[in-house]
């Protein structure tokens, strides 16, 4: 059977970040939930590991939260994304699209269109 | 920046010990509630609903962990955590962290304690600003094997405008009579160039200091005088500045007054606590007028420009030299080759005890390795009692570089404590241990005892535990899990390798004492011998009492003049001293005829001229002068042996005489056959130190044997004796011999002299006992430091064997149980332990013989009458090394042999 590939080193990141910016506020379970979704089960992702990346992100200033109450009607935590997360998501994304671009540039040559 | 901001809120986290556990397990609670909710929506059972989210979750444990991690600091964190853990466990095995702890503190505490001495005397042996510009400058004619001839004026002036420096001064320490106050004194004085304090950079603290570029040729009517006399002889007066003070019956003003803390520069005690300075041109009275020719046999010292290093300073020396000879060939004959010689002067102040205070830093720094090794032997001990703590630790899944740092903090924890408490006791009986540090020790009033030495001496303990905590460390958390689960400590993988580098520890430990007790019975036997050597004169009952007479500057003040005058006053006070009770004889002479004087600073060698043998443009041997009365010798206990001493009628008038010493006759009258000629009757003519009064010829008229008056170490010194009828001194030196009580005698001589001469000091009574004990002071120091250090060195090896053969025989507990139920003799059971310990011993000897050779080549400076191959020394020492680890075998040896097996056997 062929195992599901690890979440990239960085790249959890830039998603909790995009996800928020598509969605607003949301608390950890939401996150969780929209990453999976999106990646199509693909992923393997232990939800535990969101927690930790959320609070260094929270150290570095790209997010804050608060206590909220959930859909139904619990304590939950909502994180928001501020302007800092912004300008981070708006720099990594370029930087992502640069680099995917860069290897779909290498995938797409052929030998006969080398010099 | 965004690492920054995270970094400083994890710090601050940290330092407020604010933790987000609560957040988290309320989010992850929430978490599951949310997921099994959405499981039950999708027809899970509500069991399994929650099952799934859990996994889902992940690992609960680690994701806290994560989660803290990131909320603090995990590094400082843990290092609290194994800090507290270390401290617990040194609680809970409070006999292994007191002996480790004691021990440390013996290393360190001897190694801070000579630190300080050696970075008071040798790494800041000048205390003044940029020292490493102060030089030392000496003149020598290499050719006629004359060294430090010292500097003429003219030559003086070439240097001070030779730009190679920012000063230059000339001085000359001498004493000086204080009358005019209370009790007359006499205190120590330097007559120099008036930039001398322009040399070293220090100024007064009240008044002045002279103008460098003061021009005088006499002396400068202003004084400067050092805080100590100030205190003293004025009572700290503010409005001292101006008043007149009479020295040597010459009036001067007081101008400046130095600091508190200013020593002077110089080679003995004395000299660094001088408290007068005067400024003189040297080319006016009382010096002769200023001749290229005339040189002054005083001490140069300069300082360089900025920047010049004392190299490139010697080159552009040496060019000036060159050229001086070139315009005066007259006064440097070439066959003399005439040089200057810089020297840094911090050198030539700490050059006599570098060797001594090397070999004790050496002495202690064994004693600091030492201590290391038994530490960590110590803890290899209990690396094998703690196995199981450890693989069960391990097999909770510590990793492995986390279990070497926390038994790395347990380590570093008991080696600072060591330190600690080291440099507390330290702290604690500094007073008392400054007793034992030798006076004529340089800048001994400066060794201090602060934070920067408490520095020390944690810099020391952290890097000893890091160096030697970490192979027990990574030894002790380095074991096979399932068989040390099995055997539950019954030995395991690890102790192999664990029991050799015990083994090699103690070696090492055996190997670096015998070294320290080699090199300490080589001191010793050298003190001893130089302690029981042939004198070739009587101390004993002997008091030497100083006094000295005024040398004014314009010699027709004086009213000690000639020899005739002075003779007047020496009867009259030899007289009165013979009528103080209990005083069997009197005698009189110059200081530096004081047998082992500690005025070493007054023996001034002199060219001896032979008649008939001038040769010119050459100097002869130099010899050492004293000025004596005709009963010093019989006082001193003296043998002559050939000729005649002096007698009554040899007085001024009469033709100058002289005794010499069998190794000046040895040395000036070697005789054509290599048999000796005999001296008497020969006559000679002394240069220098007896000034311009009388050059006349002067005859021997007797040979003494030698005798040990000038050093101990060496009977051979060439000695002249000239009689103090015919040629004054002024420093003088009264001998009583008899039962008198040392305490009181100072006093009864004071009121003897002063009777005859009320403005004359009297200070400074010894017997001469106590002047040998004092020339010796350096010597014994080092020798009872090494002795000493030598003694714990053995202490500890001696505990060092000892705890491992009481391992190793209770690791071998079981197979000597086994050995014994199998009807082994007990005493081949004793016979097999104390073998062990044996060949440590005898490994441990056979390294420490082989360094201790080294080490002893090496001091062979220091020894005195013994080899240092000294066969007795090393054979003694070895066999005590090897009793004392036979003892130390002993003890465990018997307990092996009393083993019961039942009870043994059992117990496992």
């Amino acid at each position: 059977m062929k195992e599901k590939p690890d979440v990239l080193q960085g790249t959890l990141a830039l998603m909790v970040l995009k996800t928020l910016d598509a969605l607003g506020p949301q608390h950890g379970y939401g996150i969780a939930r929209r990453i999976e979704q999106i990646s199509g089960d693909i992923l393997a992702l232990n939800q535990g590991t969101l927690y930790p990346l959320l609070l260094k992100l929270e150290h570095e200033g790209s997010i804050v939260s608060q206590w909220g109450a959930s859909e139904n009607n619990r304590r939950a935590r909502f994180y928001r994304l501020t302007a800092t997360g912004r300008k981070q998501l708006r720099e990594e994304t370029h930087d992502w699209e640069q680099t995917a671009a860069i290897i779909a540039r290498f995938f797409n040559v052929k030998a006969e269109d080398l010099p | 920046m965004r690492f920054l901001r995270r970094f400083f809120i994890r710090l601050s986290n940290f330092t407020t010990g604010r933790r987000a556990d609560q957040r988290l397990r309320e989010e992850m609670a929430e978490h599951l509630a949310l997921q099994a909710e959405e499981n039950l929506h999708a027809g899970m059972s509500p069991a399994e609903a929650r099952r799934q989210a859990a996994l889902k979750l992940g690992a609960a444990q680690a994701i806290r962990e994560q989660h803290n991690a990131e909320q603090g600091l995990p590094l400082a964190e843990n290092f609290l955590f194994d800090l507290r853990y270390a401290f617990r466990m040194l609680h809970r095995s409070p006999g292994f962290a007191l002996i480790a702890i004691a021990t440390m503190a013996l290393g360190v505490g001897a190694t801070t304690a000579i630190y300080s001495v050696i970075d008071a005397t040798l790494l800041h042996p000048l205390p003044y600003p940029h020292p490493s510009e102060l030089v030392r400058i000496e003149a020598n004619v290499p050719g006629v094997g004359a060294h430090d001839i010292g500097l003429s004026i003219p030559e003086l002036r070439d240097l001070q405008n030779s730009g190679i420096f920012q000063y230059v001064s000339l001085s000359f320490y001498g004493t000086n009579n204080l009358t005019g106050n209370t009790q007359p004194a006499s205190i120590s004085s330097k007559s120099v160039s008036p930039g001398y304090f322009a040399v070293l950079g220090v100024d007064a603290q009240l008044g002045r200091t002279w103008d460098p570029h003061d021009a005088t040729p006499g002396f400068l009517p202003d004084v400067v005088i050092s805080d100590g006399l100030w205190k003293r002889a004025f009572g700290a007066d503010p409005h001292i500045l101006g008043k007149s003070l009479r020295l040597d019956n010459d009036v001067y003003h007081v101008v400046g007054v130095m600091p508190a803390g200013f020593r002077d520069q110089g080679q003995t005690s004395d000299e660094r606590s001088t408290d007068l300075w005067a400024a003189a041109g040297f080319y006016g009275d009382p010096a002769p007028p200023p001749m290229r020719g005339t040189r002054f046999p005083f001490e140069t010292i300069a300082r360089l420009q900025p920047g010049v290093s004392p190299e490139a300073a010697q080159g552009r020396l040496d060019a000036l030299v060159a050229s001086l000879k070139k315009q005066y060939p007259a006064d440097y004959p070439s066959q003399g080759a005439w040089t200057i010689h810089l020297t840094p002067l911090a050198e030539t102040l700490v050059g006599k005890v570098r060797q001594s205070l090397m070999v004790l830093f050496g002495a202690v720094g064994l004693v600091l390795l030492i201590s290391c090794v038994n530490v960590a032997n110590l803890l290899l001990a209990r690396a094998s009692a703690r196995g199981r703590e450890m693989a069960v630790r391990q097999a909770l899944g510590a990793a492995r570089m986390r279990l070497v740092r926390q038994l790395l903090t347990e380590s570093l924890l008991l080696f600072v404590l060591g330190g600690i408490s080291g440099f507390g006791v330290l702290f604690c009986a500094r007073k008392f241990l400054l007793q034992f540090v030798p006076e004529s020790l340089p800048r001994l009033n400066d060794i201090s005892i602060g934070w920067g030495l408490l520095a020390f001496a944690i810099a020391v303990s952290v890097a000893a535990g890091t160096i030697f905590g970490l192979a027990p460390a990574w030894l002790t958390s380095r074991l096979n899990l399932t068989a040390t689960l099995r055997q539950e400590g019954r030995g395991s993988n690890g102790s192999q390798r664990r029991s050799r580098l015990r083994h090699a520890l103690v070696i090492g430990e055996l190997a670096l004492s015998l070294v320290l007790m080699i090199a300490a019975g080589l001191l010793l036997r050298s003190f001893w011998d130089l302690f029981k050597v042939q004198l070739g004169f009587n101390p004993t009952r002997v008091v030497a009492i100083e006094t000295s007479l005024p040398n004014p500057n314009d010699p027709e003040t004086d009213i000690y003049h000639t020899a005739t005058q002075e003779a007047v006053l020496l009867r009259e006070v030899l007289r009165r001293n013979r009528t103080i009770p209990g005083v069997e004889e009197t005698a009189v002479s110059d200081r530096a005829a004081i047998p082992l004087g500690h005025s070493q600073g007054d023996r001034r060698a002199v060219p001896l001229f032979r008649e008939g043998q001038e040769v010119q443009g050459s100097q002869p041997p130099l010899i050492d002068t004293s000025i004596v009365s005709p009963e010093y010798f019989h006082l001193l206990g003296m043998t002559l042996l050939r000729g005649r001493l002096f007698a009554d009628q040899d007085v001024e008038d009469t033709p100058l005489v002289a005794v010499i010493n069998q190794a000046a006759a040895r040395m000036y009258w070697p005789g054509k056959d290599g048999k000796g000629e005999d001296p008497v009757g020969k006559r000679v003519r002394l240069l220098g130190r007896l000034g311009r009064a009388r050059q006349d010829w002067t005859t021997i008229v007797g040979v003494m044997a030698d005798a040990r008056t000038e050093s101990l170490a060496d009977a051979g010194i060439p000695q002249i004796y000239l009689d103090i009828y015919q040629r004054p001194a002024k420093f003088l030196a009264f001998y009583l011999r008899g039962q008198v009580d040392p305490a009181t005698i100072s006093a009864q001589v004071r009121t003897q002299i002063q009777a005859v001469d009320a403005e004359l000091p009297v200070f400074r009574a010894e017997t001469l006992d106590d002047v040998l004990s004092s020339s010796l002071s350096v010597r014994r120091f080092s020798m009872e430091m090494v002795a000493l250090f030598a003694a714990t060195a053995l202490l500890l090896a001696g505990l060092g064997i000892y705890g491992t053969i009481s391992f190793l025989v209770n690791e071998q507990s079981r197979e000597i149980a086994i050995r014994l139920a199998l009807g082994a003799q007990r005493r081949n059971i004793l016979r097999m332990v104390l073998r062990q310990g044996l060949t440590l011993a005898a490994a441990g000897a056979g390294v420490g013989l082989v360094v201790a050779l080294i080490v002893s080549h090496l001091m062979a400076g220091l020894l005195y009458g013994v080899s240092p191959y000294d066969l007795y020394t090393f054979a003694g020492v070895t066999a005590v090394l090897t009793a004392v680890a036979l003892a130390a075998s002993y003890i465990p040896a018997l307990r092996a042999m009393r083993l019961d097996p039942i009870t043994t056997l059992h117990a496992e």
